[in-house]
């Protein structure tokens, strides 16, 4: 189905990107080309055919990945703060939210 | 200058004591700022950790110090993978100067056998592109032609490797970015197995096609690289608890006897007839080593790029809402209300094809559409792994190009991604199957640009690939070296 240019201006919001008039218009053609390219999946008749759940190897599914309900430690509320644009007492501080 | 040697000559260099760890790395980091004008291959250069690193090395007394199998080997380090103390920007402005404070497992393996971080290099934004031309801190030229790109998103540690800068380097390849600039600049890449090494670490793209991969100058150093980083993390549930073979055993071996398998209808329509014509070489030069050649079909390979393209641009959609201006990195300034301050700092902190990623995978993750693409596509993946699980049961790995064409001009495929995106075509494969993938340099075209095949294997099969490279790069060694390349003592 054709991509339109409110289909677009509603998947930037979706996404959390502010989008100029200039990059719609570049990237509104773009889309929809890509989109009409995978479009050929639709030739093929997947209705009896399971979705892959990933890139796992029968090995990967069956190592065990949990471990021991146990206190670990981390890194820390000054390292995990060093690198945020705004800390504040030790909090990530936001612009007003309401 | 050491560096242009292998991590096996290093290593008999060092022990012997004619060289010392310093003046390895010293050369190394010369090279590296002395090329870095003209290359643009390295994001950041830690002169001074990896001096005062080789000094301790030099002077430790530790008797098991001096077993370690990497020790003083110079490594650069793709910027997307996290070192303790160095920048990590994956070539974003969202993430500028962002300081991770961990190691990656695979660092801190390197580490642990003794290797020595030289720097940062320089990638595709978020490792998106083929190209190196979506780094928000300018491409990455080829040494062996600077007018060029040096493929993506891994370039700048395909280039440091190709220049003679370091003998190894990491990159990760979520749809070919090691394979591919491996081939376009010369070099072994190598992509393993999914679940063969730990992402924790690696910052996150498309996570069910991610691994870290390994760039050298020949299959020996790459498998020595592997045997360090391979195994079991507990910090990356996605890593198999499958033994880590002695690669180094493997690789002198000889082929006799290995099928290798000949997927006919991939050496068609777009592919350089230069490139054909060396991959094809390089068939008749397995069968004369004994291989035995089996043509196989993988009747769904073409839809590969585009189930790539919807699984890919989905899972980053997902995995990169995580840079909002928050916790780390980049933000916006003048956005008074909290949605504002996200939209603008993503707007402001993404380039184009990352925008443009993460809104096609918006797009076909958003309501009323999943089935209609991301369902579709995870299908039809299974279509692609069956492919390769029918034929794999008749060979023990394929043959195939690794890139359409040799390196291309800066510039002459930026403004069209899907033209783009068809690079990738020889190479997303592996990533939707899992199973791993390697370049190996083959010779270079009329106009001097290097020509790469690209070998695909089982899973956990790294050993056969390894053995087959291997096997081809000593009877016909690869020897030519770029324009711009470290010279040796």
């Amino acid at each position: 189905m054709p991509i339109t240019k409110a289909d677009i201006e509603k998947v930037a919001q979706l996404a959390h990107i502010e989008m100029s008039a200039e990059e719609l218009d570049i990237f509104g053609p773009q889309m929809a080309e890509i989109v009409n390219y995978v479009e050929q999946l639709n030739e093929i008749d997947t209705s009896n055919l399971e979705p892959s759940i990933g890139g796992l190897t029968p090995e990967g599914e069956r190592t065990e990945a949990s471990r021991p309900d146990e206190v670990m430690p981390s890194l820390g509320q000054a390292k995990a703060l060093a690198e945020a644009p705004d800390p504040a007492d030790g909090y990530f501080r936001v612009p007003k939210v309401l | 200058m050491f560096q242009p040697n292998s991590i096996e000559t290093l290593r008999s260099l060092l022990s012997s004591g004619k060289t010392s760890a310093s003046r390895v790395v010293e050369s190394s980091l010369a090279a590296a700022e002395q090329f870095n004008e003209r290359l643009n291959a390295f994001l950041e250069i830690d002169r001074k950790g990896a001096a005062q690193r080789a000094r301790e090395i030099d002077t430790s007394k530790a008797e098991d110090n001096k077993q370690q199998i990497l020790r003083g080997v110079p490594v650069a380090i793709k910027d997307n993978i996290c070192v303790e103390g160095l920048q990590a920007s994956c070539g974003s402005k969202i993430l500028g100067d962002y300081h991770p404070p961990y190691n990656a497992t695979v660092i801190e393996r390197l580490l642990g056998a003794g290797a020595v971080i030289i720097g940062k290099t320089n990638c595709d934004e978020f490792a998106m592109g083929s190209s190196n031309e979506n780094s928000a801190f300018g491409v990455v030229r080829n040494p062996w032609d600077t007018a060029r790109v040096p493929g993506g998103s891994s370039g700048g540690s395909a280039a440091a490797v190709a220049a003679g800068i370091v003998p190894v380097a990491l990159g990760s390849d979520t749809g070919g970015s090691v394979r591919q600039p491996a081939a376009l600049c010369g070099v072994f890449g190598l992509k393993p197995t999914y679940g063969r090494n730990s992402r924790y670490g690696l910052v996150a793209f498309a996570s069910s096609l991610d691994q870290v991969g390994v760039f050298g100058r020949s299959a020996t150093d790459v498998a020595t690289v592997l045997g360090v980083i391979a195994g079991r993390d507990s910090h990356d549930s996605t890593t198999a608890d499958v033994p880590v073979p002695d690669y180094a055993d493997a690789l002198s071996k000889d082929i006799k006897g290995l099928r290798l398998g000949l997927p006919r209808a991939l050496y068609g329509e777009g592919l350089d007839s230069e490139v054909r014509a060396a991959v094809l070489g390089a068939v008749d030069a397995y069968r004369e080593l004994g291989a035995e050649i089996i043509d196989i079909e993988l009747p769904n390979a073409r839809y590969a790029i585009a189930v790539y393209y919807i699984i890919a641009t989905a899972e980053a959609s997902s995995n990169l809402a995580r840079y909002d201006g928050v916790r780390y990195g980049f933000r916006a300034e003048e956005a008074p209300e909290l949605r504002q301050m996200y939209r603008k700092t993503r707007e402001e902190g993404f380039g184009p094809e990352v925008k443009r990623r993460i809104m096609l995978g918006t797009y076909v993750l958003s309501a009323g559409y999943y089935d209609a693409y991301y369902k579709k596509a995870q299908q039809v993946r299974s279509l692609i792994k069956e492919d390769f699980g029918r034929a794999f049961g008749r060979c023990d790995a394929f043959i195939t190009p690794t890139s359409p064409t040799p390196a291309f001009l800066i510039g002459e495929k930026a403004d069209d991604p899907l033209a783009m995106y068809l690079n990738d075509i020889y190479t997303v494969t592996a990533n939707l199957a899992g199973v791993p993938g390697m370049n190996v340099p083959c010779g270079l075209s009329s106009t001097k640009l290097p020509i790469g095949f690209q070998l695909l294997g089982p899973y956990w099969s790294e050993s056969t690939l390894f053995r087959l490279a291997h096997a081809y790069e000593t009877a016909y060694p690869f020897t030519d070296r770029p324009p711009i390349f470290a010279t040796q003592d």
